[in-house]
């Protein structure tokens, strides 16, 4: 069975991190598109901690039979990997609309310098 | 308070007259409606030749931004695909920044009949609403649409009608007449991915005067939609969680008249 302060520091911790996702959101600096992942992995981790009956199932589920808590790791191990892997997905868009940017940028830069007639289509 | 069905549309001609001098703008989003942005071009004209169409090309792969250029569109071409949200506000941006007074959202797809731009227009010019919406949800409307969708429809409506508490039946619909208010707040300050919705809210928050009227929409003409049934799930998870947040955020400021880029 998870020992009661395991269960109680997680659920502080859990709802802390949901806490701050809202600050954040409601302070616009995190969009919603980006704050659903950590949302899910507070709401998740924070079930998992309350739920003392269901952390032990689960646990047994995977043979962890001497300490349920390292199951709370591994989730939030996971959810971390999945929300890297999301970042690395936004990042690799951000920096292609950069270079489109910046080519658009020279791309007009030139046409002011140089003067365009009727842009050819 | 928004009523439905109750609302008589004006004939187009007084409409017309009332239009005046007024400085109108039509934005066409548009995302790859090689098939359909012409004609929406044309259909504008045919209802009011004193309409500049501005089109906001959202990074289409077709030619949907020479076949508007061709027709003397304004064209805003976004060198990659923001989402409607970020067109749209590209599109207002325009509009405040050259002083128009009046403007209507008809989406490039062909979906918005122009003809009934007299329906949306009406309330604004009367100065009874900042913000008229055009509902598909009228009596005789005949909308069809997908399980998923009309689902997302109903609970959109629910919760926005009770965020507002005014009776909203079309959260979605981005057929739009909106006045200068209108303009300088969404110039200023417009939801991203799936933002009709959360415009509603933001305008009434804003004390926007918001009136819907029925109307009726058409098939798509061209193109596909932007929302499949797996992302609708998403994108409601994503509205619902905006609205909630939205409730204790605070207002974004309108852009001052003065305001220059």
């Amino acid at each position: 069975m998870t020992p009661l302060p395991v269960s109680i520091a997680a659920a502080v911790a859990s709802f802390l991190l949901l806490l701050i996702v809202f600050e954040l959101i409601r302070s616009r600096r995190l969009r919603e598109r980006y704050a659903l992942l950590w949302l899910l992995t507070g709401a998740v981790l924070l079930a998992l901690s309350v739920w003392r009956g269901g952390l032990n199932t689960i646990a047994s589920w995977f043979g962890v039979e001497t300490y349920p808590p390292a199951i709370l790791g591994a989730v939030g191990a996971l959810f971390i990997l999945v929300v890297l892997l999301h970042y690395s997905t936004v990042i690799s868009r951000l920096s292609d609309q950069n270079t489109i940017l910046a080519q658009r940028l020279a791309l007009l830069e030139q046409q002011q310098r140089e003067g365009v007639t009727e842009p050819s289509r | 308070m928004a009523e439905l069905a109750e609302v008589p549309v004006p004939p187009s001609g007084e409409i017309l007259a009332q239009l005046g001098e007024l400085k109108r703008i039509a934005i066409v989003p548009s995302l790859n409606e090689e098939a359909s942005v012409g004609r929406v071009i044309d259909e504008i004209r045919a209802f009011d030749p004193g309409f500049d169409i501005v089109v906001v090309d959202d990074g289409s792969t077709d030619r949907t931004a020479g076949i508007a250029a061709d027709r003397g569109a304004h064209v805003l071409r976004l060198p990659f695909n923001l989402g409607i949200g970020g067109a749209m506000q590209t599109g207002y941006r325009f509009a405040f920044e050259h002083g128009y007074d009046l403007a209507v959202q008809v989406d490039g797809d062909g979906q918005h009949d122009p003809a009934q731009l007299p329906a949306i227009i009406g309330p604004v010019l009367a100065g009874d609403a900042d913000l008229c919406v055009g509902s598909r949800f009228a009596e005789g409307s005949g909308y069809q649409s997908s399980f998923a969708r009309r689902v997302g429809i109903r609970v959109f409506a629910y919760v926005v009608s009770a965020v507002v508490r005014q009776r909203v039946t079309d959260t979605t619909s981005g057929f739009r007449a909106v006045n200068r208010k209108g303009i300088a707040l969404f110039a200023a300050d417009y939801p991203h991915d799936y933002p009709e919705v959360e415009a509603t809210v933001m305008s009434v928050k804003h004390k926007l005067r918001l009136r819907e009227v029925p109307v009726v929409m058409r098939e798509r003409a061209g193109g596909a939609s932007s929302i499949t049934a797996f992302r609708s799930i998403y994108y409601m998870t994503k509205v619902l969680l905006a609205i909630f947040v939205g409730l204790f955020r605070r207002y974004a400021v309108p852009l001052e008249e003065d305001h220059h880029r």
